[in-house]
């Protein structure tokens, strides 16, 4: 089946040549990391972890999503998306990856990484999310690829990997949930130390997963003819609606405990989020984006006559994304580190380095997703579900 | 002729099994760890919870603190003045009492305090958030109380400064052996990528010395065993008003300030 990946047009092969060019320019980054330490990004005592750590809190939120598609397919029968079930699990594959491929990149010293292992530590949150990622990759790539090949083979899909994907439905949950847990159970960082912390993260993940999927699933059809199916993208823009929603409402939540209570450290990092404090305000500008477009794709995605225009509906999504990237993958994880534990502002901003080395990690993703997405679409039209 | 010939292949064909016997075990067995036994000095002190006091009024000039903090840097291969200050390694420094002591922000503070510099080291905890977070047991509680770290072991995930809210944790973000100013072999050295902070001087203990820094304090700064009635700190802390770092959140820092 793997062979779809190596035919393919002029597109395709630039585009794979693209991601590939990306990705060595990003090793040669790594590689200078690797031979330096980590004093070539911004990170410092104070804002110990930063653009990496930030966006493998986002990714993990994307990996989760694919259970916004296996729910109401498996749970409630929803045939609409049978179509799209194995591009979004070949995507929350794609997005685990990111997720480790971040992980290791942050690490001083990345070779002795199989120490999590040979000493397996059940007190430490990173232990469970160790099992909790891994295992649902596996889990994703077995069902996606398996079910796949059933369709190559045009034979029923198996009996386990419907056992697989009702297993997959609670261990989603539990990525974002465990992922949450490294942030909200720290004493004495108190803008994470908040017991909304995991169901925010879900509510987060539950739009901005699928927002993204929506998105490729349109672009595939530009350059494949691969059709989702109308009922399919609008039911998985309501979905996308009620997350969203969510997600503002547990965000307004936070802002009320800590501004009606009037605790300092409460308030402190918002504060310094969208005003500054103590003279710095380096993402001040951001966090109002995040403000403004987060509320202005509700104003697009709530009525179902904007909704249902897809060409608005595609705005509203990149508000949306946008919004929650610079929750999550900026303010979220920075934000916990400031003010630091002396009460002092000290700011980070990513290197060159940084950007670099994420984007090495983002086009393997993307390189990764590419393949897979290139496996399905070339099954689906053997078997002629997209017209030759 | 036969008796000869039969003596030269006996001694042909033990040489060989030597040579494939022997010899190869040998050679395996240097691939296996040398199973010996750590023995304690008798000099070791010994305790349940090692635990400092810092006595704050003693410290009065610049002086003061250079003493003590130079007399921990200068065995434990600290290094110093690293270019980037954001990225620097400490173990035991000075700082404001308002940014030791956050939680006892008071803007009519006497100005005594206000001006007080204070030591800040490892706490030590009773319940060290670090040792909870950490994925690899790189650091952990020993049966003494001392938070130790194994600088061998640690994959440089930084969870545990995410949870140490003293900010007492630094990590190697470049090497730091050409900014150790004073090379001590005897201790160990660590590498880029790896956490460090204040060990108690745990070296020290075994060697029956009390710690640097408690040493260069000249009575300034008192060490011994929290659970023991009769020990030193414990006389101290029953004759004076001390205060511990951020009470509120659990961690029972070993670590007293008389204010």
């Amino acid at each position: 089946m793997l062979e779809k990946a190596f035919y393919g047009d002029k597109k395709y092969w630039t585009w794979v040549i693209f991601l590939l060019i990306l990705m060595g320019i990003g090793s040669i980054a790594y590689i200078y990391q690797l031979r330096h330490g980590l004093m070539v990004t911004g990170m410092g005592r104070d804002v110990s972890w930063g653009f990496y750590i930030a966006q493998f809190t986002y990714f993990v939120g994307v990996a989760a999503s694919a259970v916004m598609v296996v729910i109401p397919l498996y749970l409630h029968n929803y045939k609409k998306f049978e179509k799209v079930v194995t591009f979004a699990e070949f995507m929350a594959v794609a997005a685990v990856m990111i997720c480790l491929g971040f992980i290791i990149v942050d690490l001083g010293q990345p070779q002795r990484l199989f120490n999590v292992l040979f000493h397996p530590t059940p007190h430490s949150i990173l232990f469970y999310d160790m099992i909790v990622l891994n295992g649902y990759l596996l889990l994703n790539i077995l069902i996606s690829w398996n079910n796949l090949h059933a369709d190559y083979k045009r034979v029923p899909h198996p009996k386990w990997t419907k056992v697989l994907a009702y297993i997959s439905i609670p261990w989603a949950f539990s990525i974002h949930t465990v992922t949450a847990f490294l942030y909200q159970g720290l004493p004495g960082r108190h803008f994470w130390l908040s017991a909304i912390m995991a169901a925010r993260f879900l509510s987060s993940a539950f739009c901005s997963g699928p927002a993204i999927l929506v998105l490729l699933l349109l672009i595939l059809k530009k350059v494949t003819k691969f059709d989702p199916g109308e009922e399919a993208i609008r039911t998985l823009a309501k979905i996308i609606t009620y997350a969203m929603i969510i997600n503002v409402f547990f965000y307004s939540l936070e802002l009320f405990t800590a501004f009606y209570s009037n605790i300092p450290e409460h308030k402190a990092t918002f504060i310094y989020l969208f005003k500054g404090l103590q003279g710095h305000g380096s993402l001040v500008g951001w966090m109002w984006v995040m403000a403004i477009s987060g509320l202005a794709c509700l104003i697009i995605l709530i009525p179902p006559k904007f909704r249902n225009n897809q060409d608005l509906l595609v705005v509203a999504l990149i508000l949306l994304i946008l919004a929650t990237w610079i929750d999550k993958g900026l303010g979220l994880v920075v934000g916990g580190f400031i003010p630091n534990p002396f009460g002092k502002v000290v700011e980070y901003r990513p290197t060159v380095y940084e950007l670099l080395i994420a984007m090495m990690v983002y086009s393997m993703g993307l390189f990764i997703l590419t393949i897979l997405w290139k496996v399905g679409v070339g099954v689906k039209r053997e078997v002629g579900e997209i017209p030759k | 002729m036969d008796n000869k010939r039969r003596k030269i292949l006996k001694f042909a064909a033990v040489s060989a099994a030597l040579g494939f016997t022997g010899l190869p075990i040998e050679g395996l067995a240097s691939y296996f760890p040398k199973i010996g036994k750590y023995v304690r000095s008798d000099k070791e002190k010994k305790a349940k919870q090692w635990a400092m006091v810092i006595d704050t009024r003693k410290f009065k000039t610049k002086e003061d603190f250079k003493r003590v903090i130079e007399a921990c840097n200068s065995i434990h291969n600290v290094p110093e003045d690293i270019p980037n200050k954001k990225q620097e390694i400490k173990w035991i420094w000075e700082d404001e009492f308002e940014h030791v002591f956050p939680d006892q922000e008071n803007p009519f503070l006497a100005e005594r305090y206000k001006d007080q510099e204070v030591l800040s080291l490892c706490n030590h905890c009773q319940h060290p958030p670090c040792v909870r977070v950490c994925p690899t047991q790189a650091t952990f509680k020993r049966s003494d109380g001392i938070v130790m770290m194994d600088f061998h072991r640690c994959i440089g995930c930084r969870y545990c400064m995410a949870a140490c809210p003293y900010g007492s944790r630094s990590f190697n973000f470049r090497d730091p052996a050409p900014y150790v100013k004073h090379k001590n072999p005897d201790f160990p050295t660590r590498m880029r990528g790896v956490v460090e902070k204040c060990l108690f001087c745990y070296e020290r203990l075994a060697d029956g010395k009390m710690p640097a820094c408690v040493e260069a304090s000249n009575g300034a700064m008192i060490f011994g065993d929290l659970m023991d009635p009769n020990s030193e700190v414990r006389k101290v802390l029953r004759e004076n008003y001390t205060i511990v770092r951020k009470p509120e959140l659990g961690t029972e820092p070993c670590v007293f300030y008389i204010i």
